[in-house]
């Protein structure tokens, strides 16, 4: 027999394509048909399109096109345009900021002006993006959470690749454009300031991301668990609280003694995920402006433990012991 | 075919890709080691199955039984011996027989020398053999707080090949296109176990003495501009040691703290004086060699292939995984003739 199920789903129902709301005018900026996919609906919708596009979409999507065309030149041209090269290659290539020498000025193309230029393009496109989740929120009535949760994102973009090199004074304190080469980055980020995981901040992004999905797994669950008592339809159940809710609500009381309730919880992932976003780009901020070693910063307020030596006698820095060789 | 079956198909697609990419890792289980306090991280860990090759490829040859020091010496007998005038005749064959086998066991001794008068010195291979007896000498009498008693001897880089397996020169990088900066770095190179650092870090700091510290020494900003472009720099050079030596950064750092020395496991001072060891080996002696080498010898940029850990180590972290080998011969294990007067930096 078919059954209905929230993700997964078995039965799919095949009508034709709902366009959406009528919206004047601007009806012009929604483009594309509509077409079905199996695959699509095993997971959510099957439907596929229309889209909608506008003035910030399309503008975004150029200037995406202009980043990912600079980055992507810029790397095959730095294995000398060999199309094999650059397809072997491609996870270790980027697109690098200047060197320290240039500063905050700017530097010549071919030594990294491809790369704030590139930066920039990505940075419009980014906020034209922006842009069009905040415009098509308000123009289906809804409140604008998905585009400040979106900002909060931008904010730790932002702190990496425009704000701490400004205030730095140097571009070349930005990530590097390339898949593994800003991980390395990441990594030697870490090294040169004594350790990120001693930044409070840094601790705390990490507790809210895992936290979220903590969130998000407790949530899914709790309402997967419920929605044989009409629990999946949630909204319903925030203002008209039936069985679903006071079960779901009990088990959690039951278990950990508190619950959230079924409209609080969808606050607590919200800015469980925007804190993670916002506190990591406080931390990066403070990271070479105001504090230049974690570690010795968390040492000196009693937050890195000391644990028992392991040498009979400690090991020391032999450039202060005379040199030797 | 359906738009259904097309679509299942590219998912089935993406699905054995994954696979496939995922069958390039090393398989479990690893072994882990305790190697600090316990809690804290400070571990080795070792994919057993590898080690065991690694061993089986480490193994040292058999030592030849040892010469009567009694008889005349070398110096009486031969002519043009600089170095080792002071052995017996039956010590400097069985020396030579040695190092024959250990670095042109296929050459044989003409790779060195003229067969119609072995005391000739038209043969470059017998000149730059000569300052290889001084450097390993001087490595075995000076810097043992590197090498230690067990010292190297020839076999320990050349494993019976003429040129070392693992030697470098300075890394001119890959061709690019003309109108682009080369970033030094971004390439999947050995030289930094294929991470995309920069992919020469062995020039600046095992040839030339750029600074290899980054890390601030005091909590809050004091005025250092190490950038984090050169700390990649730093953490390439430590790529080099993690794959030459076969082993994960605590075995000399504190990870919670790389920079700190009194949480460091002994081993890192030995690889401080390593680091100044190698970088006089590349100076004094491998640099030396330059106008007798053919171009066949150096690198792309014309500079001699030099030493780095890899030479050595060759994925052990200690090399031949500490075999006595020196110890039988004990006549590399001091300055002898002329390598006293080699120019060597006074100690400083």
């Amino acid at each position: 027999m078919a059954e209905y199920q929230n993700i997964f789903t078995r039965v799919q129902v095949r009508a034709p394509a709902d366009p959406g709301v009528p919206i004047g005018v601007e009806d012009y900026f929604r483009v594309g048909s509509s077409r079905f996919s199996y695959w699509a609906g095993k997971f959510g919708d099957a439907q596929i399109g229309p889209i909608y596009l506008g003035a910030t979409g399309v503008l975004s999507l150029v200037f995406g096109f202009l980043a990912f065309e600079i980055i992507g030149l810029n790397m095959w041209a730095s294995v000398n345009w060999d199309p094999i090269e650059f397809v072997r290659q491609l996870p270790w290539l980027a697109l690098e900021p200047p060197p320290p020498e240039y500063g905050l000025r700017i530097p010549p193309l071919h030594d990294g002006g491809w790369w704030l230029m590139a930066g920039f393009f990505l940075t419009a496109s980014i906020l034209l993006w922006w842009l069009r989740t905040y415009n098509r929120a308000k123009a289906l009535g809804m409140g604008t959470h998905m585009a400040w949760a979106f900002a909060a994102a931008i904010w730790l973009y932002l702190v990496l690749g425009f704000i701490r090199p400004l205030l730095m004074g140097s571009w070349s304190e930005a990530v590097p454009f390339g898949i593994f080469p800003h991980l390395d980055w990441t990594a030697a980020f870490s090294i040169r300031y004594g350790n990120l995981f001693y930044n409070p901040f840094h601790m705390l992004s990490i507790v809210f991301l895992y936290g979220s999905t903590l969130l998000f797994a407790m949530h899914g669950a709790t309402v997967l668990a419920v929605s044989r008592y009409g629990g999946d339809r949630e909204i319903d159940q925030i203002a008209d609280r039936g069985t679903a809710s006071e079960r779901a609500a009990l088990f959690w009381r039951w278990t950990m003694g508190f619950n959230a309730t079924m409209e609080s919880i969808h606050r607590w992932a919200l800015w469980f995920a925007v804190l993670t976003v916002i506190t990591g780009g406080i931390g990066i901020l403070l990271t070479g402006t105001v504090v230049d070693n974690w570690y010795l910063w968390a040492v000196k307020h009693g937050v890195a433990p000391a644990y028992p030596d392991i040498n009979a006698v400690p090991v020391q820095d032999p450039t202060l012991m005379g040199g030797g060789q | 075919m359906s738009m259904n079956e097309r679509e299942g198909r590219a998912l089935l697609t993406v699905i054995v890709l994954l696979a496939v990419l995922a069958a390039g890792c090393e398989h479990p289980p690893v072994e882990t080691v305790q190697r600090g306090y316990r809690g804290v991280g400070m571990e080795g860990v070792f994919n057993p199955r590898r080690l065991e090759d690694m061993v089986a490829a480490n193994m040292p040859p058999a030592a030849s039984p040892p010469a009567p020091a009694a008889g005349p010496k070398a110096s009486e007998i031969y002519q043009n011996v600089h170095i080792l005038g002071d052995l017996s005749v039956a010590e400097f064959t069985r020396l030579m027989a040695a190092i024959t086998a250990w670095v042109s066991p296929e050459q044989g001794c003409t790779y060195c020398h003229d067969a119609a008068n072995f005391a000739d010195d038209s043969l470059y291979t017998k000149k730059v053999a000569r300052i290889m007896l001084a450097m390993t000498q001087r490595t075995n009498e000076d810097w043992q707080a590197h090498v230690g008693k067990t010292g190297v001897t020839c076999y320990t880089c050349h494993r019976g090949q003429p040129v070392p397996a693992e030697v470098w020169a300075t890394d001119p990088g890959p061709r690019h296109a003309k109108g682009i900066a080369p970033a030094q770095q971004n390439i999947a190179s050995p030289t930094v176990a294929s991470a995309s650092l920069p992919y020469d870090p062995l020039t600046p700091f095992l040839e030339q003495d750029y600074d290899i510290r980054v890390i601030s020494e005091s909590a809050l900003p004091q005025g250092s501009r190490k950038s984090i472009k050169q700390t990649e720099w730093t953490y390439g050079l430590m790529m080099h040691f993690s794959d030459s030596l076969g082993v994960n950064c605590t075995h000399c750092h504190n990870s919670r703290s790389f920079f700190a020395w009194d949480q460091s496991p002994p081993e890192r001072t030995k690889a401080w004086h390593a680091i100044r060891q190698v970088r006089e080996m590349n100076n004094v002696f491998i640099n030396s060699t330059s106008d007798i080498l053919p171009d066949t010898r150096k690198g792309p940029l014309g500079d001699p292939l030099k030493v780095s850990c890899k030479t050595c180590h060759q994925g052990a972290y200690k090399p031949l995984y500490g075999a006595q080998m020196l110890r039988d011969y004990p006549s590399l294990a001091k300055l002898s003739g002329a390598a006293k007067q080699a120019k060597t930096p006074a100690s400083n």
